[in-house]
């Protein structure tokens, strides 16, 4: 691994966190682990699936994710820089063109609406970048396995020496195929 | 996809697309060298372009739109079915496009790239392309933002964008599956790409949120650039050009001509790759209607077109509809219609929409007509301008044109075919997504 400086190795190296590891080869299975680790207090861990399922979602009962106000607030800032654009640059050397008024706001309309669109998608992206940063940062390294992005589901529990043996049975109870320490 | 037969499995479903970014056959080596040669008849063109200037094409006073603008129209008008496809039939959650849509977004990438170079080559001296960009001269002028011509800067430079953003999002979490089955070099260049992916509820939390507002972003966009480019010539006083109809009639032959380049592109790349469980004729079906419904509206457009030209007793805009249907270029208007708007109505019958073979003429005579259309558009409005008889003149392309129209299909099809065999060219993740997921009973019904 290339060695980072300090806070760029806080964010994408960040320390191993021991915890337990169950592998699933069913989604029903799954959604089951989930349901006994909330029931069992555990509020903290986290479920790979090679898809999003409305299951597991369901079952996390997660927040919407706050990229929505990322794209909102960009798609606001788009339109307002297209109106400041044609507006001033307008005003600035005022030249009537086709007897029309210097500043006419049907024409700007156009720019004003790509410049919605293009300020919108650019910061729902920086938005699914931060969030997905700042998750992956809270969690810190936590053992992963290949075949998640393939076909099967896993669910990490983080947990200290003391819990391991509880969540290790709670994973095997609700059907892992493969549970593994780290 | 519901009716898709039960045996695929998420594992085959990752495997048999990994398998497409295997060691490439002769036959891809073929198809790219001959996109090569192509693209190099086009630069080559382009080179004695600006080496003895535009003289070379064909262009005669009153006809200096020609064969270039027509190119960029046709190859923005290709883009367009890529998008409805990945952003509006997403919204709208229609299953069927998980099988086809990250190569009609590949497609749709690579045409507005292709596109994009037309205006250049148009003006003659690409080293002063920045002058497109609003900054103020040396006289302190801006840009006049009531052109047309810079609202379709602007629209262009949005869609190339958004398009790009909304594929790269798209390819994430199948870059990392493939990442994990991959080894040597691949496993490099996928690991780089996947920028990380583990699959975590946290990342597919935020990553579904955001996809859904990128395709809640990109359906308009797809609907505002065509009219934007309609408007080019809308809002001149060109007979022919000066229609209100002109936005939504270039927004359906848009994407009439992009599902029909879908189509040009799935057939031979199902049989290469030997993808046929997972794009089905049903696929095929369902982009032949698209065609059907869109093709329709294009043939209602030009029954519209002059039947107002009639009806509005207008003398100059009469004669400009005459000359194109009985005019010098009667041939052009002629292919057009035989190509746009007979020609698929063939696809009502079920036994041709199923018919892949069929299909790929079809789709291929489509997209002749679709250029024909921008043709007509564009090169016969100017050159029969009735209320300038003297400056009437016979446009012809001369071989300029045509090697730099060579040139644009040799640069599509290129990174079009080094796309397909370095990416997932069909969505792992998302058809997964359609297939019923793996259950302890061994029951894959649906949830």
């Amino acid at each position: 691994m290339i060695p980072l400086p300090k806070p760029l190795r806080d964010l994408f190296q960040a320390a191993p966190t021991p915890g337990v590891l169950g592998v699933f080869g069913h989604l029903d299975a799954t959604v089951d682990a989930i349901n006994k680790l909330r029931a069992a207090g555990h509020t903290d861990f986290t479920v790979y699936s090679p898809i999003p399922r409305h299951e597991i979602e369901d079952a996390l009962s997660q927040e919407v994710s706050p990229v929505r106000m990322f794209t909102l607030v960009g798609g606001i800032a788009g339109c307002a820089f297209g109106a400041w654009l044609t507006l001033y640059m307008s005003y600035d050397w005022p030249l009537v063109v086709g007897g029309k008024p210097v500043g006419s706001i049907p024409p700007y309309v156009v720019i004003m609406f790509e410049m919605t669109i293009l300020f919108g998608a650019l910061s729902t992206i920086l938005g699914i970048v931060f969030n997905a940063i700042f998750a992956a940062r809270r969690l810190g390294t936590i053992q992963w396995d290949p075949r998640f992005t393939n076909d099967k589901f896993g669910v990490f529990v983080p947990a200290g020496a003391d819990k391991a043996a509880g969540a290790e049975g709670l994973l095997k109870g609700s059907g892992a195929e493969e549970v593994r320490r780290g | 996809m519901a009716d898709a037969p039960t045996r695929l499995t998420y594992d085959y479903v990752t495997r048999t697309i990994a398998r497409t970014l295997g060691n490439p056959t002769r036959g891809y080596f073929i198809l790219l060298g001959a996109a090569v040669a192509l693209l190099s008849v086009g630069i080559v063109t382009l080179l004695y372009l600006i080496r003895y200037g535009l003289g070379l094409a064909g262009y005669s006073h009153p006809v200096y739109w020609a064969v270039f603008i027509t190119c960029f129209v046709f190859w923005v008008g290709i883009a367009h079915s890529g998008t409805l496809i990945s952003a509006i039939l997403f919204l709208f959650r229609s299953g069927w496009r998980t099988a086809v849509y990250r190569t009609a977004e590949a497609m749709t990438v690579f045409a507005v790239m292709t596109a994009g170079l037309f205006p250049l080559i148009h003006i003659g001296r690409q080293w002063y392309f920045y002058w497109l960009v609003p900054y103020p001269n040396e006289r302190g002028l801006w840009p006049n933002f009531k052109s047309p011509l810079i609202w379709d800067e602007f629209a262009i430079g949005t869609y190339f964008t958004v398009s790009t953003v909304f594929l790269i999002m798209g390819l994430i979490p199948d870059i990392a599956a493939v990442r994990d089955l991959a080894t040597g070099w691949r496993k490099k260049l996928y690991t780089l790409c996947s920028v990380g992916w583990r699959g975590t509820n946290e990342e597919w939390r935020h990553y579904t949120r955001g996809y859904l507002y990128l395709a809640a972003l990109a359906t308009p966009l797809v609907l505002s650039v065509h009219s934007v480019v309609s408007w080019d010539f809308a809002m001149a006083i060109v007979p022919g050009w000066h229609a209100t109809i002109f936005a939504p009639y270039f927004v359906a032959g848009a994407i009439y001509s992009g599902c029909a380049m879908v189509i040009t592109l799935l057939v031979p790349i199902r049989k290469l790759f030997q993808l046929e469980e997972l794009i089905t004729v049903k696929h095929f079906e369902n982009l032949s209607k698209l065609c059907l419904l869109t093709g329709s509206i294009v043939g209602y457009a030009y029954v519209c077109e002059y039947f107002i030209a009639w009806f509005s007793g207008n003398p100059t805009e009469r004669a400009a509809f005459w000359y194109r249907a009985f005019g010098p270029y009667w041939w052009a208007t002629w292919t057009m219609l035989i190509c746009n708007a007979f020609l698929p109505l063939l696809l009502w019958f079920k036994k041709i929409r199923t018919n892949l073979t069929a299909l790929f003429v079809i789709s291929i005579f489509v997209n002749i007509g679709m250029w024909f259309e921008r043709y007509v558009i564009i090169v016969v409005s100017l050159a029969g301008e009735p209320y300038t008889p003297w400056a009437n003149a016979v446009y012809n392309p001369t071989w300029a044109d045509w090697g730099i129209m060579a040139g644009s299909f040799g640069w599509f099809f290129m990174w079009f075919l080094l796309f397909v065999k370095n990416f997932p060219a069909v969505s792992i993740a998302e058809v997964k997504e359609v297939l019923p997921p793996p259950r302890r009973s061994g029951a894959r019904a649906h949830a």
